[in-house]
């Protein structure tokens, strides 16, 4: 039924800058009448800029938006609205303390001389209900119902409201399987009306399960749009992640050979509903990468693996020795450093200076009654911002006026102030800008070559490639595979994450 | 606290507080009594002077108490009403909003006094109100350092309570005016020291560096004991002696000012009668045996205590009664 | 730990507020800075602001740390008064002095403690956490006292209020010592860097290592101390314990002292000696309005007047302005440097 529709919205190269950081770069997108579209990308890939744009929440910077082929400015998301757009997002926008009529014609309701005609409500929620196969008490609190009800009711108010383009942002994140499959029934009878669906989600089975088409975004730029049938999960996941296919076969020291003894062991570790238990040991002068999409649980492996969330089971040996890490503050003193995924929120500390900011891990390990002093903290902070080249014009500035590569470093080199044995890096390479890309990487390369056992999370699959003596994937929150050797290339990786996508539940 | 000791002490307070003998007038009458609260030493003494009264007349008192609402206060009236008690005293936490519930009182026949504030209600709606007049409180202050000072040059500084508040107004107000007529008597300062006692120590002792190191302060009124009492630290501080460099007169009579007279360092109080309860009965009793209809307002009386007037025994008495 | 420029630190502006309102005072009572020797002890308007001030300076001292860490401690006048009944319905029940004195000061690291918890480990946000106690605190000191006005004459609990040592009051005394501990324990130990880190970013604390929890209960306790200390001095100063008006509104004189010596309310950067300073700037008002004769009914107005202005002249706006123009002056703020 695709080929033959009509597209209804059209984003021509759209452009939209923020200060120097283009978020979206002539990207083309549109959707059909009556086609489930799906609009991937990882983490600032652009995704949710391009839908702002197309629901009047961000004015493009350059291109054009066009409904039923005619250009449009839309002011805001009422005005798309009112012009047939309408948005449902992953936390449900309605009042759950009223019931599910009201939510549903809330600023709408049927009047009579001016006054609530409450029977003619509940009579018409009903029926709008009844053609979402939904058949509840609309006289009840919408709060008493599941998520997935009140998916559904926000999805059935947006569509009478708007009626023509209906964006689903995330609305499966946090649904059961069974609540899935009643969604996609609800998005079915959508399509079948005509209706052209926007589908953003981290879950490729459910791309394949629903969508007719996809459009996957990367750094911004649009990689391609694709009907569905052509394509594998494997060349979905390559097209996120990879680099245009190029992909060369890079072999990386002499792999595991010259390695030294075990560093760092975590056994049988997890967390129920976060990480299912997995195992892996680190030895000296080791990098292993992760790999895997976003809410694949890399993530969550890394923040049990420092007692940022404790783990339920499992235990850790460092050097052969047991120990308990059921706090950062545990892991610090075991000898354990992290750079966290969002820099600003849980790395720097903005106000203070880059010195302070160098220092602090090692302060913290050292306790409150064994203060360094002012040189040892100018000696301390000197040595590591030299050894990392970190460009500050003194280090008393506050590190908030540094570049997003500087303030990595400088989190790097807070940590190697504490003389680590183990290193996890979450995504190093994240909003820092192509330059300070590669001097991070000689990093790694660097520090492995020390002897520092590291753990490096990345996104970027050439990047991993390139530093990785093991590269360990994760998909569904659970350790799938571990690859060595020449099975190190992106290539094997990319086939690691899509592999059996369409066969296992995209349960959250 | 002991209870008992305290019942003891109050009950013999009563004998000397009750203001006349109304032969079993109101013997086994109900009276309510709603209060505002225990928010003030005075207000904890005016409720057990009340009990006290109300024991020695042998009247059966239903004591509810606010915690500073009306609407415990209104709940407290509408229950004494669905009771069926014989009267009922009121003393008021504000002045409006009392006008329904009275109206419920007196369909109902109950007589209604208020204690030691005023409503903004039509006056037929309660039988009468019993409170001291601030305005006089100041006066006698005033009247006592005139005939204490006499004709001789004499300068005051004044002490007034929080800035806004009736009884600072009247309180000031009373005094002013008495002082005004005698020209050698002048306020040469006055600043407001909140009623509390840190504050009339403070204020006092920016009054001395201000005034000479306070040799040239003939007197001070403060418009209460607790902030007298503050003040007497300041002078003693400043190496001057209250009640003879510095002539001390305040209003209240709260048990401490009294220690500060045996000591010789105050040397006037006007009181404040936490008895707004005899007078009340009084009125009730005449009301409703003989069905006398009493004043409208009747002033209690602002007794002026001296070191003359044995401190020594007020303090003891009044100690007991919860100030 | 940090190392101080003398001639920057006396530029901050908190000074010259401080030097300007000792100035008015001085124009509006021209002995405003005589100072006499009577009895055994300095005496004069100067003086009775360091004395008057001395309390406020000493919630202020423990209210910084708290500030720092992006809390706040409504609850420390309530402590005031809580010490304050302890120790005196301790001394006249016949407890010798020191008992009482310890008794008010454990039960006001107690009270700092239980806000600790709240805001450490139940999460409660500190502006909720520590109303709990300042509402719940002044009945409780009036549980205590029983209403009323409990009056002593200890001479211990008297001589902490108004005695004198080498010549200065007693609570100025108090509050130096007090201020320069403090300050040595945050400066010469990792704490004060820690309580930074904690109040600029708590969650990159946490990654950092730092176990903020522990750090956060110490900071609340030494409030509550802090806090109980300021309630002996009041409750000596007054020679009783008055339940229903001790350190009543003074929390909010706390912070105001704090903002005024530079602490921002979001936390990080903090100085215990500027908000001393900040606490002084606001008593040398009050006193400057007391000995001015003004009528009472100004007070109010012309506190907030001068508050405004030196809240508006510490603005990074104003502050970048007066750098701009005084470059060859390079003014060392804690935050603002110009870049």
């Amino acid at each position: 039924m695709a080929d033959t529709a009509r597209p209804v919205v059209q984003a021509r190269g759209i452009v939209k800058v923020f200060g120097q950081h283009r978020a979206l770069d002539s990207v083309d997108f549109e959707v059909r009448a009556g086609e489930v579209h799906a609009l991937l990308g990882e983490n600032g890939a652009g995704k949710s800029t391009l839908i702002k744009i197309l629901t009047g929440a961000y004015q493009p910077d350059g291109g054009e938006v066009l409904l039923d082929g005619a250009p449009v400015q839309f002011t805001d998301p009422l005005h798309a609205q009112s012009h047939g757009i309408g948005t449902v997002y992953q936390e449900v926008n309605l009042l759950p303390n009223r019931s599910v009529a009201e939510n549903l014609f809330l600023g709408h309701q049927p009047t009579r001389f001016g006054i609530v005609q409450r029977k003619q409500i509940y009579a018409q929620a009903r029926e709008l209900l009844a053609t979402y196969g939904l058949e509840i008490d609309v006289k009840a609190e919408l709060g008493s119902y599941s998520v997935a009800v009140q998916q559904i009711v926000a999805i059935a108010r947006a569509v009478m409201l708007s009626g023509k383009v209906l964006v689903l942002d995330e609305p499966t994140a946090s649904l059961d399987h069974n609540e899935v499959k009643k969604m996609f029934e609800v998005v079915e009878r959508l399509k079948a009306r005509g209706l052209g669906i926007i589908f953003i989600t981290h879950f490729l089975d459910q791309v394949f399960a629903i969508s007719d088409r996809i459009t996957i975004l990367r750094n911004g730029q649009l990689v391609g749009t694709k009907d569905l049938n052509q394509v594998s999960a494997t060349d979905v996941v390559r097209m996120m992640l990879g680099k245009d296919l190029a992909f060369h076969q890079q072999v990386v020291g002499a792999a595991e050979s010259v390695q030294g003894p075990k560093q760092v062991e975590f056994k049988s570790m997890g967390r129920a509903g976060r990480v299912a238990p997995f195992s892996l040991s680190l030895h000296e002068g080791e990098v292993v990468g992760v790999a895997g999409l976003l809410g694949s649980g890399r993530t969550e492996m890394a923040r049990l693996m420092f007692g940022v969330d404790p783990a339920d089971s499992g235990e850790v040996t460092v050097g052969g020795k047991s120990v308990s890490i059921r706090n950062p503050a545990q892991a610090v003193a075991a000898g354990f450093g992290f750079c966290p995924e969002d820099r600003k929120l849980d790395g720097i500390f903005a106000d203070l200076s880059v010195r302070e900011n160098i220092i602090i891990a090692l302060q913290a390990k050292l306790g409150w009654f064994r203060a360094l002093n002012h040189d040892e903290q100018i000696e301390v902070a000197g040595r590591y911002a030299e050894a990392l080249d970190i460009r500050a014009a003194n280090h008393d500035m506050p590190v908030k006026l540094l570049s997003g590569g500087n303030q990595q470093k400088v989190i790097l080199a807070r940590w190697l102030a504490i003389d680590p044995s183990f290193l996890i890096l979450d995504e190093p390479t994240r909003g820092i800008d192509v330059g300070a890309h590669a001097e991070i990487v000689r990093t790694i390369n660097r520090l492995r070559e020390e002897g520092l056992a590291l753990l490096v999370i990345s996104s970027e699959l050439d990047e991993v490639v390139a530093y990785s003596n093991r590269v360990v994937v994760m998909r569904d929150r659970a350790m799938v595979a571990e690859l060595h050797g020449a099975d190190i290339a992106p290539s094997v990786i990319v086939a690691a994450i899509a592999e059996n996508t369409a066969a296992t539940g995209g349960t959250a | 606290m002991n209870i008992i000791k305290k019942f003891a002490l109050v009950a013999g307070m009563g004998a000397l507080l009750s203001s006349a003998a109304y032969a079993d007038g109101l013997q086994g009458k109900v009276i309510g009594f709603s209060q505002i609260g225990s928010e003030s030493g005075w207000r904890a003494a005016e409720t057990s002077v009340t009990k006290a009264e109300a024991a020695e007349l042998g009247i059966d008192l239903k004591f509810a108490d606010a915690q500073q609402k009306q609407e415990n206060q209104i709940k407290a009236i509408r229950g004494f009403i669905a009771q069926g008690v014989d009267a009922i005293l009121i003393a008021p936490v504000v002045a409006t909003g009392w006008d329904e519930v009275l109206t419920e009182a007196k369909e109902a026949n109950i007589p209604v006094v208020l204690l030691d504030r005023g409503v903004d209600a039509p006056e037929d709606l309660y039988l009468t109100s019993v409170a001291s007049d601030q305005v006089k409180e100041g006066a006698v202050a005033g009247q006592w350092l005139i005939s204490t000072v006499g004709d001789k040059p004499c300068k005051v500084v004044e002490i007034e309570g929080t800035v806004g508040s009736s009884p600072a107004i009247n309180r000031k107000k009373g005094f002013d005016e008495a002082v005004a007529a005698v020209p050698t008597i002048t306020i040469v300062r006055s600043q407001t020291g909140e009623f509390t006692r840190s504050k009339g120590k403070e204020v006092m002792e920016g009054f001395i560096k201000a005034e000479n190191g306070g040799k040239d302060i003939c007197a001070v009124y403060a418009h209460n004991d607790d902030m007298a009492v503050g003040a007497i630290q300041a002078i003693k501080d400043a190496g001057l002696k209250p009640g003879t460099d510095i002539l001390v007169v305040s209003i209240d009579s709260v048990p401490d000012i009294f220690s500060a007279m045996v000591a010789g360092e105050a040397n006037a109080s006007v009181e404040l009668t936490p008895n707004m309860a005899g007078p009340a009965f009084a009125a009730l009793d005449a009301y409703l045996n003989n069905g006398t209809i009493p004043p409208k307002f009747i002033i209690t009386e602002s007794k002026l205590y001296t070191p003359a007037d044995d401190p020594q025994g007020e303090y003891d008495r009044r100690k007991g009664l919860g100030y | 730990m940090k190392r101080l420029n003398w001639k920057g630190a006396l530029l901050r502006p908190q000074f010259a507020a401080l030097a300007a309102v000792l100035f008015i005072n001085w124009l509006l009572f021209p002995g405003f800075f005589d100072i006499t020797w009577q009895d055994g002890r300095l005496f004069g308007s100067v003086i009775d602001v360091l004395n008057r001030g001395a309390p406020v300076a000493i919630l202020a001292i423990g209210m910084t740390a708290v500030i720092a860490t992006k809390g706040v401690d409504l609850s420390v006048g309530a402590v005031m008064a809580i010490a304050g009944a302890v120790a005196a319905v301790m001394v006249t029940s016949g407890s010798p002095a020191i008992v009482a004195v310890a008794a008010a000061l454990a039960v006001g690291l107690l009270c700092g403690l239980w806000n600790g918890v709240l805001v450490t480990y139940l999460e409660i946000q500190p502006i909720i956490a520590t109303l709990v106690l300042m509402v719940a605190g002044r009945g409780l000191a009036q549980l205590v006292t029983e209403g009323s006005i409990v009056t002593f004459s200890d001479p211990v609990l008297i001589f902490i209020g108004t005695g004198a040592f080498l010549g200065m009051p007693m609570p100025v005394v108090i509050a130096v010592c007090l201020m320069l501990l403090a300050t040595l324990a945050v400066r010469r130990t990792a704490l004060g860097l820690l309580i930074e880190a904690v109040g600029v970013n708590r969650s990159a604390a946490r990654f950092a290592g730092i176990s903020s929890g522990v750090l956060l209960l110490v900071v609340y306790t030494f409030c509550g101390f802090c806090a109980a200390t300021a309630g002996l001095i009041v409750a000596g100063d007054i020679r009783g314990a008055d339940a229903n008006n001790a350190g009543l509104w003074l929390e909010l004189d706390a912070i105001l002292a704090v903002v005024i010596g530079g602490t921002s309310l979001l936390g990080g950067r903090f100085s215990i000696p500027m908000s001393v300073v900040g606490a002084l700037i606001i008593q040398a008002m009050n006193t400057g309005i007391l000995i001015s004769g003004f009528s009472p009914e100004f007070n109010l107005v012309v506190k907030s007047g001068v508050i405004i202005l030196i809240l508006v002249l510490q603005s990074p706006l104003v502050s970048q302005w007066v750098s701009a123009r005084t470059t060859a002056l390079p003014v060392r703020g804690p935050k603002r440097k110009p870049l």
